[in-house]
């Protein structure tokens, strides 16, 4: 053993069929690693291999459209954590957060970082938006990722409303109630809204009972608003990320030419 | 682009069997085809390096805050107990607080679509070309301004408001203020075209039309002069032609789209006005809308 030529076995290893399989290139600094680093990873790929130097600096992009998408990603992780332990049902589902907070591990700190990451995306979000806007990033070519962008900015609203109801106690069911009671007011759609008798809407009938299920708050809403807040829209959510990224990488960052 | 100089270099370092010797960093700046220093960066490891810092950052700050702060939970739901205030969750507590203002229907409905597609419609209207990437007020200063209004004004501090400031019954408490829910505050609001003395229904209906019909026409009108009075290299019409020029590059249905957004946006703020200095509850009554 104490001959052991320590070179000779990491030349064994990463010359070996395995290794390279899996490491295409080397680790060494030269230009050609640097951009196969980019470009030979698939979650690095988002990025192009080369950026302009200003988009680097904290002070032009303040870090806010990737912070929004980390914390998008924190709430997925803490969100299959919680999903294990909660049921969405009238009879179950505040139960369920109590046991979540006293009895599983590290379920009040997976709950706590839930919420808070996504109290966190929204302000990460409008933060985003207004540094886009004050660089004018959304002038062409770039119209259309603007568009793309609000677009996420309301599907994040969204799901951070659908999550307010889960909890299934005082705080959730008012905030929700008041927020959805809106949707009754809707002109022709909802019950309580203008010109509501032209379609003949009812309260079991109309925009509000769409969202809810019925014509109150009950345990229809709270299995819609699951299967929204957990399936729907994080996949539209998926769905519409990967357009804005892919948008950013065919057009670059916007800058001063 | 071709890189002539490191282009070359990465060529010949990995074409070869050789690798380049390890551990040399190589910080020089990517040249361009002219012999110029380009200012352009290798993604790895600049900005890779950038965002992983930052990243480590934001889950430390999250991991702390939520160690030391829990999520709320109150007592299970009862539909039979509404709690008073019953908020919405606070970012649409700007919404709510508008409530004050306009009807659900225009607060929670109508004024909701239109800030969503007049977010939309940001990019097709501004047509001014500078300020492309770059952080600059003189070159926008309409548009930042009018964001300003919009984002600044209106949402965030009407969040602020809703969040910290109103009470049971909605009614205004100041920080630190205790909660009486039995407060009663005298108020006794009007319309507006019974405070000029209108007492029929029609008449005072006609004269709430005509005042908002009004204000829209007088509003593109001024609009418009102001416009196209903008002077030559006037930095608020952002053309060196001046307001003439913008205009015509513009387009009557961008200048009509944008006017009314704007005559909208700013229609919220004198609405608040009118009510939190004259008490008026609405201008436009009708048996089917109020505004």
């Amino acid at each position: 053993m104490a001959n052991l030529d320590w070179k000779e076995v990491k030349r064994q290893i990463t010359e070996s069929q395995a290794w390279q399989s899996i490491f295409r290139h080397g680790y060494e600094d030269t230009p050609r690693n640097r951009i196969l680093m980019v470009s030979g990873n698939v979650w690095l790929h988002l990025h192009p291999s080369k950026v302009q130097k200003h988009t680097v600096r904290l002070r032009f992009t303040w870090c806010m459209g990737g912070i929004t998408f980390l914390l998008f990603l924190v709430t997925v992780v803490t969100g299959v954590y919680l999903m294990f332990y909660y049921r969405p049902t009238a009879e179950y589902a505040y139960a369920d957060m109590k046991y979540l907070e006293f009895d599983m591990p590290f379920g009040m700190l997976m709950r706590n970082m839930h919420r808070w990451a996504a109290h966190g995306m929204v302000i990460a979000v409008w933060l985003h938006m207004f540094r886009v806007f004050m660089t004018g990033s959304y002038k062409p070519p770039r119209e259309f990722n603007w568009v793309v962008g609000v677009i996420l900015l309301v599907l994040t609203l969204l799901l951070s409303f659908t999550g307010y109801l889960l909890p299934w106690d005082q705080l959730s069911i008012w905030a929700v109630t008041v927020g959805s009671n809106m949707a009754r007011a809707t002109p022709l759609l909802g019950h309580g809204g203008p010109f509501h008798e032209v379609l003949g809407v009812n309260p079991i009938y109309d925009a509000r009972a769409f969202i809810f299920g019925g014509a109150e708050i009950g345990p229809h809403t709270l299995l819609r608003f699951y299967i929204l807040h957990c399936i729907f829209f994080p996949l539209i959510a998926s769905i519409f990320m990967a357009v804005h990224f892919w948008r950013i990488r065919r057009d670059g960052m916007s800058g001063p030419l | 682009m071709m890189m002539a100089g490191a282009g070359g270099a990465a060529r010949s370092s990995g074409a070869g069997a050789s690798p380049a010797p390890a551990g040399k960093r190589i910080e020089v700046p990517i040249k361009k085809a002219g012999g110029g220093v380009e200012d352009k960066l290798h993604t790895w490891p600049f900005l890779v390096r950038n965002e992983f810092l930052m990243a480590l950052f934001v889950i430390v700050v999250l991991t702390i805050w939520s160690l030391t702060i829990n999520a709320p939970l109150e007592e299970p739901s009862n539909p039979t107990r509404t709690p008073n205030p019953s908020k919405a969750p606070w970012y649409f507590l700007g919404l709510q607080e508008m409530l004050v203002f306009f009807d659900p229907w225009y607060a929670g409905v109508v004024l909701p679509s239109f800030i969503i597609v007049g977010l939309m419609l940001i990019p097709y209207l501004d047509i001014n070309p500078k300020g492309n990437g770059y952080y600059t007020f003189r070159e926008r200063m309409f548009e930042i301004l009018t964001f300003f209004l919009g984002f600044h004004v209106l949402w965030v501090s009407f969040i602020i408001i809703g969040t910290f400031f109103r009470g049971p019954g909605w009614n205004w408490f100041w920080p630190g203020q205790v909660w009486d829910p039995h407060m009663v505050e005298a108020l006794t609001n009007v319309d507006l075209p019974y405070l000029f003395g209108f007492r029929d229904y029609t008449a005072s209906a006609l004269f709430g039309l005509s005042l908002i019909v009004g204000y829209f026409v007088v509003g593109y009108i001024v609009f418009y002069l102001w416009v196209r009075a903008r002077p030559a290299n006037d930095p608020w019409s952002a053309f060196p032609g001046g307001g003439r020029e913008l205009l015509e590059k513009w387009g009557p249905v961008r200048f009509g789209i944008t006017g009314f957004l704007l005559l909208a946006m700013m229609g919220v703020f004198i609405k608040m006005m009118l009510r939190h200095a004259l008490n008026i509850k609405y201008i436009l009554v009708t048996p089917w809308i109020n505004i």
